[in-house]
Formats: structure tokens, sequence, C-alpha cells
């Protein structure tokens, strides 16, 4: 009695497995797509970051894209740079890109000491949500908010809030250059640089396109857009547009003549030696300068 | 003009509701009920009650120190409104013990793994009930009879409630206008005079915290209404076909935990659907799996268990079924 | 049972202090700004120079395409700059600064007091004074009013509907005016309704102004067409939208304009500048303001030349009062707070909210407890908690289709939500968004 409903039970249970299995079977060959297992391959030497620096959704996207792509033209991970992007494509049997490393810099420097507060803003911290309603807790309606959208954007832990300065500051070292800050920054205000050597930097570190008198009302280390560094430049690279400078890493030769030039601060040098005391200089210039 | 001055998007005007005076104001609307089971069960309402409320609150709290580490937020009353909720679904001889376990499943399990409030999507009072239901069968349906403030805690003497004993005789073949003797009269039960869960027994307590919700604008009639109605409905209709074997509507509405659970338990806010047309039908739902458990089911009683199977289609309801939009379909006249 | 829209609504508290202080004539401010975009559409050009001497009443910008309006001098005296100033918007915006000497106007205002009742005008004629004069939507979406006066081919209007609701609390400036002016008013109204070539115009006041409302009933059988009506007391039933569902219980097709359904909405106030332009040759240079807040010593209604710091307004009503927090350019639902208080009057400035420091901060945000409150209140049946959520976590194609572009901005849903939610914060973002997908959808 007890055996019979315990074989009944195997045999059944067994039967239903094995039509199960069958239509599975065939509902898997009905239903199977092919895919260029190369795809996979692509996918795994890929950084995994998923953080859409190339311009996909994610890095699956971004490998379908590479082994479909006749030619690598404008297909760049930005996290990977020239090594992964150069085995991908020794993989593939294309020519690799060459990808200029870059990182993520800050054009704004205005610091509650430097840009006073006017207002109180009180609403959700999103920067979005203020940047829409008005020129923000100073008087400067070019830069930062300081909610912090690109440091919420960032999925590398490459930056974070400085309380006291109100702005958010980026680790080089961390850095891909993914873009997902410049993206997320809603006053346009972070800008991807070309990395030099020791990770030197000169740049411009304002956004603020207003004439010399209000810019320099809200903001005493924003750019007057005086001209005096386009002047100094020996190589061209400074160009004054919008009544800002800007300095272009192509042509800069880092000789930083311009940094002691600028009468209000804004163009910072990085991560460059102290100057030696016997050049004219303002050597105060690195240590008024809290975002690095 | 020295002052800085605040900016914000509008609006600048707020109105007076916080949660913490909503959750407030549930836990005013259950006190009518707290004091009548008060009255009929003596001290032992008492002891359950308290130590639901309190672990409830304790375990919330230690969750949120120790497991979340985000601010402490047991003072916005959604685990006192939890404990009292638990505490009125269970018999008042329940031993402290099994109320315990039971409020950490509410909290812990049902409330806290989720997110917390906002986030649970069934019940917490409800599963914790359930939970205690399922693992102390007969702790949980020894019902102490009504004897007055004086009763003992656990040597209250039990009784079975109405629901039990039309399901016990009617399975034992006996018909309902020979079993109509044993369950107390409609007035009766309107005022709570039966054995019960403490908190569901007094239909008429449970009427006057659901006018103070109504007026408070703390809940929409929509939920409440659509239950009992669908419920007598429902009953009525199977009462037309025979008298003899299902039970009339009234006694269906009075008897067991449908006006504590359509009026306090299915409008739980973070479980229930957020627009009217939904409220609707999850009220409905609820009403026809009520009875459909209580005339067919193994379970004398099953709003419970119609309210967390309703809980489930909630997110579908919220997602698909939508309100209609001012403007959506021309209609002029 | 008095008229109002079915669904939604609050009743935030009313306080209008100055419901009983009759309006005065504010001096001439020392010097103006005058923002060349003050209503919705393009900024108008402007055609002073620096060191021109203009007159009150002049044009000092002109319109630029259909959808703008010309801008006058509010003042009398010399250009001193054109040059950016922050405005209700928050942000700097091109502006003419005049330096006020005397007060001359141009010869063919008629300053007189007779109220003249009699239209001598055209539909055609009374369009382009209309656009002449610079009158907008004075209810504050500053709207041109000869662009909502075109009927275009193919459309028909066959009631004019005015708002005198002023659902918001604290303002009273339409309240005022309808009381003081109600004959004017009247008369502005024939003459819109002459524009439109309507027979017929309803005025709906909301209830808290029975004396408006017996007032303007008492003159209405002197003008054929126009009856007034009651409305029950309801924010936000001074939406377009809404007060024409409450008036005529038409709803207007999600995405279309009112004139689809063959109406119009026009403010009183703007019902009053029309009267004045037409039958007076007076441009919108001045207004009605409400200055008030309960710390303010002196709270009143004012009227006030376009371009008048916000400053001068309260120093009028008794100085800024210590406890200060927030500054608001109309009422506290819709309103916009501003940042400082050279911000100048514009035609869209309807009043001046004063809010002490302990009302002018946020709730704390705390968890959606998923009360439906939001639902209940959104006049049009929006689900705020839903579009919140999806504009924070930038799903704007799903918000899309839960219709985010409906929203008005009303507030009721942050007014009411428990836990203080932002929710308009998020849904005003995803709104813009969404927009902004749309139009350069239909780019391509």
């Amino acid at each position: 009695m007890m055996s019979s409903t315990v074989l009944i039970t195997i045999i059944s249970l067994s039967l239903l497995a094995l039509i199960s299995a069958v239509i599975l079977y065939f509902i898997a060959r009905k239903f199977m797509v092919f895919e260029d297992p190369r795809i996979d391959e692509v996918q795994a030497m890929l950084p995994a970051a998923n953080c859409g620096g190339c311009g996909f959704a994610g890095c699956r996207n971004f490998a379908e894209a590479l082994v479909n792509a006749e030619s690598f033209d404008k297909l760049i991970c930005p996290v990977g740079g020239t090594e992964i992007m150069g085995s991908v494509a020794n993989f593939l049997g294309k020519e690799a890109p060459l990808v200029d490393p870059a990182v993520a810099v800050l054009l704004c420097n205005g610091t509650p000491e430097f840009r006073p507060r006017t207002s109180v803003y009180t609403g959700p911290a999103d920067c979005r949500i203020l940047h829409n309603l008005y020129t923000g807790e100073t008087d400067c309606g070019y830069g930062c908010l300081g909610k912090g959208d690109c440091v919420r954007a960032c999925t590398f832990d490459a930056m974070y809030m400085n309380a006291e300065a109100g702005l958010p500051v980026i680790i080089d070292e961390k850095c891909v250059a993914c873009g997902a800050c410049v993206k997320a920054c809603p006053r346009n205000i972070i800008e991807l640089r070309k990395r030099a050597k020791k990770d030197r930097k000169i740049y411009v570190s304002c956004s603020n396109c207003d004439k010399g008198g209000p810019a320099r009302r809200a903001c005493k280390v924003a750019c007057i857009a005086c001209g005096k560094c386009v002047k100094v430049c020996k190589f061209d690279a400074i160009t004054i547009e919008n009544n800002l400078a800007y300095i272009d890493v192509k042509k800069c030769t880092f000789c930083r003549k311009c940094v002691t030039e600028c009468p209000t601060n804004c163009i910072l040098e990085i991560n460059f030696p102290p100057r030696k005391p016997s050049v004219e200089v303002q050597t105060e210039v690195l240590s008024d300068n809290p975002v690095v | 003009m020295n002052n800085i001055l605040t900016v914000s998007p509008s609006p600048h005007a707020h109105g007076k509701e916080t949660t913490q005076k909503l959750m407030f104001g549930v836990v005013i609307a259950l006190l009518p009920a707290l004091f009548s089971s008060i009255f009929y069960f003596g001290y032992g309402a008492v002891i359950v009650t308290v130590s639901s409320v309190l672990s409830c609150l304790i375990f919330e709290f230690l969750i949120q120190r120790f497991i979340f580490r985000k601010p402490i937020t047991i003072t916005d009353g959604s685990a006192l409104v939890t404990g009292l909720l638990l505490a009125f679904n269970v018999p008042s001889n329940l031993p402290v013990f099994i109320v315990v376990i039971g409020s950490f499943v509410a909290i812990a399990i049902a409330k806290m793994t989720f997110g917390g409030l906002g986030n649970n999507p069934f019940n917490p009072a409800l599963v914790g009930r359930v939970f205690m239901l399922i693992s102390f069968p007969v702790q949980m349906t020894s019902w102490p009879v009504p004897a007055g403030l004086n009763t003992g805690y656990t040597d209250a003497v039990t009784g079975a409630t109405p629901l039990a004993i039309i399901k016990e005789g009617l399975k034992n073949g006996e018909s309902l206008s020979q079993l109509v003797t044993q369950i107390p009269t409609p007035a009766q039960m309107f005022l709570g005079n039966m054995g019960g869960s403490l908190g569901e027994v007094a239909a008429a307590a449970l009427l006057i915290g659901f006018v103070f919700l109504l007026i408070r604008r703390i809940i929409t009639w929509h939920i409440p209404v659509s239950v009992l109605g669908s419920i007598f409905i429902f009953t009525l209709i199977l009462w037309l076909i025979n008298p003899e074997k299902y039970a009339d509507p009234l006694f269906h509405l009075l008897a067991g935990g449908v006006l504590l659970g359509a009026i306090f338990m299915a409008t739980d806010y973070v479980t229930s659907p957020m627009n009217p047309k939904s409220m609707l039908i999850y009220g409905i739902g609820i009403g026809i799996i009520t009875v459909i458990i209580r005339v067919w089911g193994a379970y004398p009683e099953g709003v419970s268990f119609a309210i967390l199977i309703m809980n489930a289609f909630v997110p579908l309801m919220n997602a698909y079924i939508k309100p209609k939009r001012f403007g959506e379909e021309v209609k002029n006249g | 049972m008095l008229k109002t829209f079915p669904t939604g609504g609050v009743h935030p508290p009313e306080n209008k202090l100055t419901a009983d202080a009759t309006i005065e004539c504010l001096p001439v401010p020392q010097g103006v700004a005058i923002p060349v975009l003050q209503h919705i559409g393009s900024p108008s050009v402007v055609v002073v120079n620096k060191g021109d001497y203009v007159k009150t009443g002049q044009v000092i910008a002109q319109s630029k395409g259909f959808v703008s309006t010309n801008i006058h001098s509010s003042v009398s005296g010399k250009v001193n700059r054109i040059d950016s100033i922050i405005d209700a918007t928050g942000y700097k915006q091109t502006a003419v600064f005049i330096e006020t000497e005397g007060d001359e106007w141009i010869d063919t205002i008629k300053r007189d007091k007779d109220i003249i009742t009699e239209i001598k005008l055209s539909s055609d004629e009374i369009i382009r004074k209309c656009l002449e004069s610079g009158i907008v939507g004075l209810g504050g979406a500053t709207f041109p009013t000869h662009v909502k006066l075109t009927v275009p081919s193919g459309k028909k209007c066959d009631i004019l509907l005015v708002n005198g609701v002023e659902c918001e609390p604290y303002l009273t400036a339409d309240h005022r005016l309808m009381l003081e002016k109600g004959e004017e008013i009247l008369t502005g109204v024939e003459l819109l309704m002459k524009a439109l070539n309507v027979e017929r115009a309803m005025i709906g006041i909301e209830a808290n102004k029975q004396d408006a409302v017996s007032h303007l009933t008492r003159l209405a059988p002197l003008f054929p067409g126009i009856s007034v009506h009651a409305l029950k007391v309801k924010y936000p039933q001074g939406a377009e939208k809404q007060l024409i569902k409450a008036l005529i219980n038409r709803e207007v097709p999600s995405g279309r304009l009112p004139l689809d359904v063959g109406t119009v909405v026009q403010n009183v106030g703007t019902a009053f500048a029309v009267y004045e332009a037409v039958q007076k040759n007076k441009p919108l240079i001045e207004r009605v303001v409400t200055v008030t807040g309960r710390s303010l010593s002196k709270p009143g209604n004012y009227l006030v030349r376009i371009g008048t710091p916000v400053a001068r307004l309260i120093e009028a009503s008794g100085g800024l009062p210590e406890d200060t927090g927030k500054i608001i350019l109309g009422g506290p639902l819709m309103g916009k707070a501003i940042s400082n208080t050279e911000v100048p009057v514009t035609k869209g400035t309807s009043g001046i909210v004063l809010l002490p420091g302990n009302e002018s901060g946020r709730m704390e945000i705390s968890r959606c407890i998923r009360c439906a409150k939001c639902i209940e209140a959104c006049a049009l049946n929006l689900e705020a908690y839903l579009l919140m959520t999806l504009s924070e976590k930038g799903l704007f194609e799903r918000a899309e289709r839960e219709r985010i572009t409906d929203c008005m901005e009303c507030g009721s849903c942050s007014y009411t939500c428990p836990a203080g939610r932002p929710l308009l914060d998020y849904i005003r973002l995803g709104k813009t968004t969404v927009m902004k997908m749309v139009r350069e959808r239909a780019m391509k």
C-alpha cells in the first residue's frame, strides 16, 4: 500500500519533469537569439563600471557597438583608456584609437570667503531645482551651487563635497573622466581636461560670463575678462569669449605666467612645485585655493 | 535691510497636517474601542495592549539605532499604531511572550526589512497576527468571555466566538435556526458583549472611531464602505439562497474583525491603494475574500487573510489603475 | 450651492489682512528699473538710449513678434543706463533704468477721473490698443492680452469669463479693485466682450469677497450681458481651467487652451487695464499691489508704478520688520521668493508677502507614508507622489505618460503633504525637462 503510493508519486513527478524538459528544450530552440560570442569576451575585457562615459547605456551595449563597429572612431572607453582599448582592438583585429587621459576640473572657485552668501536656500538639496529657481545663494548666476548633484552622479567615489568651501572636490587619482558629473551639473561648470604629466593643471577656475564689474561684485575670484592673461601668454593658448578667459590645454606650456598676472587669482596652478622665491611671485596663490 | 532672505521654490505655505498628527489621530480613533475592551475583558486587555505597544516601540528603536543607524523616528507614531492594532487582534488572555514575538514579527520582519515606514507591502500588525495565529493556534483561539473589569488575566473563562460557533455547528450538520440560540443577539454584538479579539468586539466603539477618522479627514470613506458593502451584498445573496446554511448579513458585519479590519486595518496608508478607484476595487476584494474564507474556508474568520491578500495587489493597482485626469475625456455641457 | 470645481483643492488660511485697506497711490519713486521681459513670450526691444529723456507713458521697448508686447516708461526722467537686474525670475534680465525728474505724462493720456462707459472702437481697434498699451494678463501669468483676444480662424468663442477669484491667501489687490473701480472693470469687460464678439460674460468671485460680489451685482444690470457669480472658497479656483469648470462646467482638454471649449478667461485687473488703455489712452504703467505680512506695521494695497523697487513698497508699509525671513512676489502658494529687495515690481506682481523667519523654512522631509493626500488635493487628479519619484529618478518618459505636463504648479500637493515632501519641486523639474524633450522632438 505504502510502497505503491511512493511509486506512483515518483513516476508521476518524473514524467512531469520529463515533459517539462522537452517543452523547455523546444522553446529554447525556437526562441534562441544568435549573439556574437565575441560580445561576451569584449565585455569581459571592459572595466564593468557601467558608468556610461562612452555614451552607451552600459558596458554590454558598448561591447556590442565595438564588435559591430567598422572602425573605433569615437568609440572610447574613458575608464579603460588606451590600454584596454588597445587589447580590445587587438582582439577584434582593429586599429586602437589613442585615448587622451583626461580629468574633471571644476570651473568655479567661489568659496564663501570670496563669494559672499546673499540669501539662504531652503528647498530640496538638488542643484537642478536650485538652478531653475534663481541665481543661487550667491549673486553669481554661473558658479557652483554646492548641492552636490555631481558628487551623487560619480560612480567612482572620485568626488566629495567640501562642506566648508561649499564646492565639490575631485580626487584626481580616482577620476576616470567618464563625464557623469559633467552631465549632472546644471550649470555646466565641470570640464574634462587632458591630463598633463604629474597631473599638473593650469586653468581658469571661473564660469562667470558677466562683465567685469558685476562679476567682481558677486565674487572676488571671478574672471573679469581683463585680458591680462591673454597678453602675457606667448603661446596664444588663452582666449576670451563671453567675458571669460579659457586656456587651451593643447597650446599651454605650463609656464605659469598667466597665474601671476591674473588680478583676481582665478587662474589656478595645481600640482606644481613651489615657486622659487627669487621669481617675483604671490606665493599665497596656492594656499588661497582650497580646491585641489 | 540687512536681513539675509530665505529663498525656496513655491509653495511657501504648508498645511498643518504632519505624519505624527495623522498617526496620533488614528490612536485617538482607537481609544473608544480600547476602553470598551478594558470594560469587557479587564486586566488582560491592559496587559496585552501595553506589552504589544511597548515591544513594538522598543523593536523599532533598536533596529533604527543599531541596524539602520539613521535618525530615530519612533515618535512619528506609526509603531504605536502598529502596536495597538496588533493588540486589538489577539485574545486578551494571550501570554506576554507570544505578544512580544508577534510584535517582533510585525516590526522587524513585516516593516523594517522593507525599509521602515512607507515601504512595507503588507500591513505589519496583520503579518504579526497571522504569524501568531499559525504558530500558536491554541492560545490564539481561546477567546475569553466578556466578564467585566475585574476579569483576571490568564484565568479568564474562555469560549468560542460567534463565527466559530457557526462554523463548528454547520460542520456538525446543525442548521442555523438551531445555532441561533448559542450566538449573541445583534444588539449584544453591536455593543461588543461577545467573545473575540480584544479590540474587535465593540462595533459601536469602532464606529465612533470611524466617524472621528472621517471628520478628521484621516481616511476617506472609500475603503471601509466598499469592504462593508461588498460583505453585506455577498452574504445577503447567500442568505437569500439558503437562510438555514448561510448566516444573515448583519451577523457577518458585526461578528469577528470585519469592522476593525475595514476601518483600521484595510485603510492603513502604506498598504492601501492611492486613488479612489483602486480603493474601491481593493475594498470589494477584501469583502469577497473574507466571505469566501468565512463560508467555505477552514478558518472561521478571514479578514486578516483577505487584507493581506489584497495588500499584495496594491502595487499592481497603483501602477495600472489610474484616476481620470482632468481634461482627459472631453465632456462639455 | 455655490459653484466650484469638482476634484481636489485645498483650504489654506486666508489671511486677507488688507481686505479693508483702500488702494493708496504710492508717490512716484526716485528711480525705476523696467525689465524688458515682463510677459510670457519674446522680450521687447529697447528703443531708447542712455541719456534720453522719456515721459511717463512713452514706449521704451517695442514688442517683437506676435507673442510680445510694448513696454512703457512709468516715470518721466532720464534713461540712466540699460543694464541687467535680478528680477522676479531670480536671474539677471535686461532692464531700462530711469532716474525720475518730475512727473510729465505724454499728452494723449486722459488723466481726469470721469468714467467713460460708451464704447466707440471696433473689435480690431480694441485689440490693437491692448498691444500698443502693453496690456498683459495681470493675474500673474502675464500672457499678452492681445494674443488672447485674437481668436484664430476655425475656433469660436461664445462666452468671456472674468476671474475675480483671487484664491491665493493674503492677496487683496483684485478685491479692492473690484470694490473701488467696479464701473471701470465692467466697462473693461464690455470692451473685452466687444473685442471677442461675444454676447455674454460671467464674473467669478469667491464667496469670501461678499462685498465685491454684491457691489458688482448691483452695477451689472447697467452693463448688458454681464452676470456676477459667487464661488465656493477653494484653492486653486483662480486657475484658468478650474474656473472654466466651476463657472460653465466645460473641461479644457489636456494640453489645449480655453478657446478650444469656446471661452476666454481674463482677470479683473486686466479688465481694468483694458478700460484705462482704451477709454483713457493710458498704457500699463502702474498696477495695484498688495503689500502684506503679519509683522508689517501698515500693510496695504498700493497703486504702484511699474519698475518701483520692492524696498520702496515695504518702506511705505512701515518698513521691513525685524523678523522677516522671506519676501514673496505673488501669493504664498504660487509666488516667487526673492533674494533681495531691489527687485522691481513688474506687470505680473500682484502682491508682496512678507513671511517671518519661522514660517520661511520648509518642514523637515520625512518618508512618504502613501496617504494619498496629494492625489486628493490635486485639482487635476494627477498622482503627485508618483510624478515626484519619477522626476527624482530621472524617468522622464514615464513621467510624460503620467501627464506631468498637465501640472499647473498650484502647489496643493506640497501644501497638503504630511511628510513635507518636496513634491512640486521635483514635479516642476520633471515638467521642465519633459517640455524640453517634447520641444526637441517637435524640432526633429
